[in-house]
């Protein structure tokens, strides 16, 4: 019969139609912002900085390695490295970015910079209401805009932040058994030092033991370390 | 002038004679539909030729969209050019992470686990299904259905972009391949919920081919018009749902077998006339193989690592060579043809675009048909600008 397979797409309309007053799964839409889906996770848009503790400056965990700026595929990162070196969360003189710009503008949420970050130091967000009447300098963000606490963080991911804590602990416990290490190996040094070396040389005998201690590192990666080696292979 | 056969314009390729001859008297008018044309599907022109109603020649005008990825591409590290591919097609990122991926991995000549190979069919099978619903709908929308079918379509499409960001964090701009693996392992939650939206999506097709199919008005429309013959399509080389749809077996999951295709059990649905008709039902059909596959695969899906612990994330330099990679993507043959020279960059980066290709018969399909018809063939080429122009 002509007409038949209207009549048959017109039934189907019907029952969504009719559906959609008993049946929430077919009223799909919410009235946003009103009403919310409940959010995602793994959800992500931009990045900010992570930092420990309570002082955003003085807890940050970038060292300004500036791997996440040339890994930026848009090249939305702007760093410029510290000239002095300040104590970081581990006690250890570390440089730290002067300035670390991000122009929201450019980038595009892809998170290549949070996966090369040696250092958990970069992760998304997913703040998303970012609306501004500066086009320019209201979607470049800076270090202080960037910094976000490490409680935000498990805030938004808590699983994701589980294991980052998890790993930088171990890091941590790592180093310290290693720094134990190194010192309990150059006291040893030392006491053989002095004990072969006549007691009129007693001034000397620190000497040999002072640049042991010295390189024996309070982390385990140092800035120096992480810029070296990935640089070694792009560009070596 | 009456009847006049050539088109006085300077356009290159544009006065060489008719490919068929106007009929009655009087002037042939020139239309340029778009780029800003609602049917177009972002930016795109056809340069129409009419005779009356009767298109008796067209012309598409592409690269209003060009955004130079072929050319960032060779600037820039091998991994930085994967979230660009996902801006191809962005209908579905997937299949394009999973093509550059290929291409990339044959370069280096490094291994995939399983468990990655089984979570790239499930994301480029649900992409699939995502693809060709929302293709249907936007041809039902070009056929006057204002909006009904491709918001059937879009409630299903949003279930499967949920599950993306799910698994990746985004909607669409997945972002999710790597070379060696997938980014991130899928948790058994998620596969849980996978599963029961792959059981939810029968009853949709159902739905949607219950409201569609044996529609008077859509029958009407697209019976018999558009018809691309076989051997134009193998010549010109149009691959896909398009190729099938005009008879020819060809599914590059059967023909290559990338990946672990030649596990699982499905079948290539053809068509028999090539018209619009044709390509709707070929879509419908193979959203049915989609979800057999999708099945299989949460079935059969392997516990162990998503990532080859010897890939390199970056700064790899592989050695010089070429390489090509490419799937069944759901618009066609998707490629990437990538040349090294022992260097950080690709020296050289290409892609074989689906879209692209299908587009070229435009005009063959076209000829002598209504301008209202040309929107409905054009609709049925599915096609998406970002991947056309790139």
């Amino acid at each position: 019969m002509l007409g038949e397979g209207i009549l048959r797409g017109l039934g189907e309309t019907a029952r969504n139609f009719a559906g959609s007053f008993v049946s929430a799964e077919r009223l799909t839409t919410v009235q946003y912002p009103e009403e919310r889906v409940a959010p995602i996770e793994a959800t992500r848009d931009f990045p900010f900085l992570v930092y420990d503790g309570e002082d955003w400056e003085a807890g940050l965990r970038c060292v300004a390695c500036q791997i996440c700026e040339k890994e930026c595929p848009p090249k939305c990162i702007y760093i410029v490295k510290s000239t002095d070196k300040k104590p970081d969360a581990l006690g250890k003189p570390q440089i730290y970015p002067a300035r670390f710009d991000i122009d929201i503008s450019v980038c595009m949420s892809c998170q290549i910079c949070v996966e090369v970050c040696p250092f958990e130091a970069i992760k998304m967000d997913t703040e998303f209401e970012l609306s501004t009447t500066d086009r320019f300098a209201g979607l470049l963000y800076d270090k202080k805009e960037l910094a976000k606490s490490n409680e935000h963080y498990h805030k938004i991911h808590p699983t994701e932040a589980g294991e980052v804590d998890a790993r930088l602990a171990e890091e941590k416990m790592k180093a310290e058994a290693k720094a134990r290490a190194a010192a309990a190996a150059a006291q040893a040094k030392a006491a053989q030092a002095k004990a072969a070396a006549p007691p009129a040389d007693a001034p000397a005998s620190p000497q040999p033991a002072a640049p042991a201690a010295k390189a024996s590192p309070a982390s385990v990666r140092t800035a120096a370390d992480a810029v070296a080696s990935p640089e070694g292979d792009q560009q070596g | 002038m009456s009847g006049s056969a050539v088109v006085q314009d300077k356009k290159p390729g544009w006065n060489r004679p008719p490919l068929i001859e106007p009929e009655g008297e009087g002037e042939l008018l020139e239309v340029a539909m778009g780029p800003h044309h609602p049917s177009t599907h972002g930016v795109f022109r056809m340069d129409v030729a009419l005779d009356g109603e009767r298109v008796i020649r067209l012309k598409p005008v592409f690269g209003y969209l060009h955004r130079n990825h072929e050319k960032i591409a060779e600037g820039s590290s091998y991994l930085a050019s994967m979230p660009f591919t996902d801006r191809l097609d962005y209908m579905c990122p997937m299949t394009n992470n999973w093509a550059y991926a290929i291409a990339v991995e044959k370069l280096v000549g490094q291994e995939v686990p399983e468990r990655a190979e089984y979570l790239r069919v499930i994301v480029g099978e649900l992409t699939r299904v995502v693809n060709h619903a929302s293709a249907i709908g936007f041809l039902t929308q070009e056929m006057g259905a204002s909006g009904t079918p491709l918001m059937y379509a879009f409630k299903e499409r949003e279930k499967i972009l949920d599950l993306f960001e799910a698994l990746t964090g985004a909607r669409m701009m997945v972002n999710y391949m790597r070379f060696g693996g997938c980014r991130v392992d899928a948790t058994p939650a998620w596969l849980d919920a996978t599963r029961k939206v792959v059981a939810g999506l029968p009853k949709f097709v159902d739905e949607f081919e219950n409201l569609l199919r044996g529609s008077e008005i859509l029958m009407a429309r697209c019976q018999g018009v558009g018809i691309l013959r076989p051997e134009l399509a193998v010549n010109a080389g149009v691959t896909g749902p398009m190729l099938r749809a005009s008879g020819v077996n060809y599914d590059i999951r059967k023909v290559d077998g990338y990946g672990i295709y030649n596990r699982f059990k499905f079948r290539v649905p053809l068509g028999d006339h090539g018209d619009i008709y044709d390509r709707f039902m070929i879509r419908l059909l193979e959203i049915r193989e989609s979800l057999g596959i999708l099945e299989q695969a949460l079935k059969d899906i392997p516990a162990g690592p998503v990532m080859d612990p010897k890939a390199k994330l970056r700064g790899f330099r592989p050695k010089p060579g070429e390489a090509y990679g490419r799937i069944e993507a759901p618009k066609g043959e998707l490629g990437f043809y990538l040349i090294s020279d022992g260097g950080p960059n690709p020296y050289r980066y290409r892609i074989r675009p689906p879209s692209l290709i299908n587009l070229t018969i435009l005009e063959d399909m076209c000829l002598g048909s209504n301008v209202a018809d040309v929107i409905l063939i054009f609709g049925s080429v599915d096609i998406v600008l970002g991947e056309v122009d790139r």
